[in-house]
């Protein structure tokens, strides 16, 4: 086991690698394996790799039944794919205002409010939501009927709910997102800056034309990235913040698991809709990563 | 730089101000409103008085708060599993960025160990073989059952193994010149001279912890929930089961606003304290870890 350079050993190498190999083979790969129970009739007292009843495809004949799962699927995506679009838009937004700054201190403060709510959990926000949303009570409404209108059920009504959780999403996220944009303004050369000013480029032309094709290879990349996460609609957020009278449009695959799985211990049944969203995001984040390596030669290591 | 003041340029300065100060008004705004209301009392907050400011500033929701045993309950289980956890967290990410820092041609097999961590990222088993896998190896109702299903964090490995990658080669050589194995090496030159992402996987691990509620939530009984998921049993599920009648009692003179305010308050205290320096760290940490082009 000994190399030429010096007195480097490659064994301790192999060693350090040992306690998270085995954590990850226990705690990622046996679960890989125990989806299995998903073409089962899955009975606990047998265990995890017991002797289990085999039912082939008839788990997933009986999740493609179940009336509202069409349904399910195309909140999952609806609301998924809003999230990535303005969780996109609003911080390379806000990322550009905030690089047109000159005040430090400003700039400064504005950055510690804003990243904030990215640190919190969402059982904080989602109880402050509830409080501040609430038709009755809620400070959102009070202010509305300042102006005459609502009240407004942002949490109870099917028209308003997966826009209430785009929002309070971008609003939780949109300053750490913006991290990475200013960092990426930031590095762009600054005398093609000065090169455009010398050509007379005002700062709407400079933005157009320095500052954003600075950014573009960022934006593709994040933009690939993000298509693994279009069967993610955030179930902590989701499931604290939703009820029965929203299913129809805020009931999501992730809910939907956890409402079969653990609510009515259908752990077949529940297995197969988990297996079925890995399966599609596996394929789409395997693309997307090979897009982002084959484009921008992005490694993930 | 910008050669031109325009009265053009003086205009957009002025609405960029006002449109930044206007988003920060919509971050603190939510905040400020239930800080007021677990300052105010309970005619004030029945009556719809408070806004951004409390109203007859009392302190009895958070004595209630503070008196409750249930809550320090949750509170001492999440300190638990944050020092289990962080310190877990945190150890294994050292010990496997390390090793996987190395070029191919220093650590034989590498590309086998990365797709092997490589590979959690793109597939899982879901919810509910994790669920049973935690249930037959009898972790229900521990600590470990909080603390081990997370503790390999592949992103923070990339994290730090990036920033290892930036040591220079010569302060290795010199190490191993002076005999040091590698063991010596990591602990001796590596990590005090990347403490910045250290500190960053650390603090990220901490929130992660002191924020997580769902596995509290499928993973222990009522009486060892961690704090979050208290809070969520509290103020999001309205579950009062696990409240005594004298308990009952006193809440019935609080609005049930300001209890849950303060508590939630409580709970946000304690990252606001790591805030500063998880802001110091987080911007230099992101952009050495996660992109790079």
């Amino acid at each position: 086991m000994f190399k030429r350079y010096g007195n480097r050993r490659e064994l301790p190498l192999h060693l350090m690698l040992v306690p998270g190999l085995v954590m990850l083979l226990i705690f990622a790969y046996v679960p890989m394996m125990g989806i299995i129970i998903a073409f089962q009739q899955f009975n606990p007292v047998k265990g995890l790799f017991g002797d289990q009843n085999w039912v082939g495809l008839a788990n997933f004949k009986t999740i493609f039944a179940m009336p509202n799962i069409w349904q399910v699927i195309g909140n999952t995506v609806f609301i998924a794919v809003m999230k990535i679009i303005l969780g996109m838009i609003v911080p390379i937004v806000f990322a550009l205002l905030l690089n047109e700054v000159k005040q430090v201190l400003f700039k400064r403060v504005t950055q510690t409010i804003i990243y904030f709510p990215y640190f919190l959990s969402w059982i904080i926000l989602s109880g402050i939501m509830i409080d501040i949303l609430s038709p009755s009570t809620g400070l959102a409404n009070v202010i509305l009927s300042w102006f005459g209108l609502g009240p407004v059920y942002f949490l109870g009504e099917n028209s308003w709910f997966p826009y209430t959780m785009v929002a309070s999403d971008v609003w939780k996220n949109f300053g750490f997102n913006s991290v990475i944009y200013l960092a990426t303004i930031t590095s762009i050369d600054t005398t093609l800056y000065e090169a455009s000013a010398v050509d007379g480029a005002g700062r709407w032309r400079q933005t157009w034309h320095v500052t954003l094709p600075g950014m573009r290879m960022i934006i593709v990349l994040l933009m690939v990235l993000s298509l693994g996460s279009i069967f993610d609609a955030g179930f902590d957020q989701i499931f604290n913040l939703y009820s029965p009278q929203v299913f129809a449009s805020g009931d999501i695959i992730d809910t939907m698991i956890y409402r079969l799985g653990l609510q009515q211990s259908q752990y077949s049944i529940s297995a197969g809709v988990g297996l079925m969203k890995s399966g599609v995001s596996f394929v789409l984040i395997t693309v997307s990563y090979y897009m982002a390596y084959r484009l921008f030669k992005y490694r993930f290591f | 730089m910008h050669v031109h003041s325009t009265t053009g340029t003086r205009i957009f300065n002025l609405f960029n101000l006002i449109v930044l100060t206007l988003t920060c008004a919509g971050c603190l705004i939510p905040f400020i409103h239930i800080v007021s209301l677990s300052f105010s009392d309970k005619a004030a907050v029945m009556g719809g008085l408070v806004k951004l400011w409390p109203v007859h500033f009392t302190l009895d929701p958070y004595r209630y708060v503070l008196e409750r045993g249930a809550f320090w309950h949750a509170f001492g289980m999440t300190l638990e599993r944050v020092a289990i956890g962080a310190t877990l967290n945190v150890v294994l990410v050292i010990i496997l960025a390390y090793p996987l820092s190395k070029a191919g041609d220093k650590l034989r097999m590498r590309t086998l160990y990365v797709w092997i961590f490589f590979f959690t990222m793109l597939f899982n088993g879901g919810l509910i073989p994790n669920y049973i896998l935690v249930k037959e190896l009898h972790l229900l109702d521990t600590v470990w059952a909080l603390v081990l299903p997370g503790a390999v964090g592949v992103f923070n490995i990339v994290l730090l193994l990036n920033f290892f990658r930036e040591v220079p080669a010569e302060l290795e050589d010199a190490a191993f010149i002076d005999g040091a194995g590698h063991w010596r090496t990591l602990w001796q030159i590596y990590v005090p001279v990347s403490l910045p992402a250290i500190a960053t996987v650390t603090l990220f691990s901490i929130v992660g912890h002191w924020n997580a509620w769902f596995d509290g939530m499928i993973y222990m009984k009522v009486s060892h929930y961690p704090l979050q998921t208290y809070l969520q049993s509290i103020v999001i599920k309205f579950d009062f089961n696990t409240m005594s009648p004298e308990e009952a009692k006193r809440l019935a003179k609080l609005n049930d606003r300001s209890i849950k305010s303060a508590q939630m308050i409580v709970a946000v205290i304690p990252v606001l304290l790591v805030y500063p320096y998880l802001q110091k760290y987080f911007v230099s940490g992101i952009r050495l870890g996660s992109v790079k082009g």
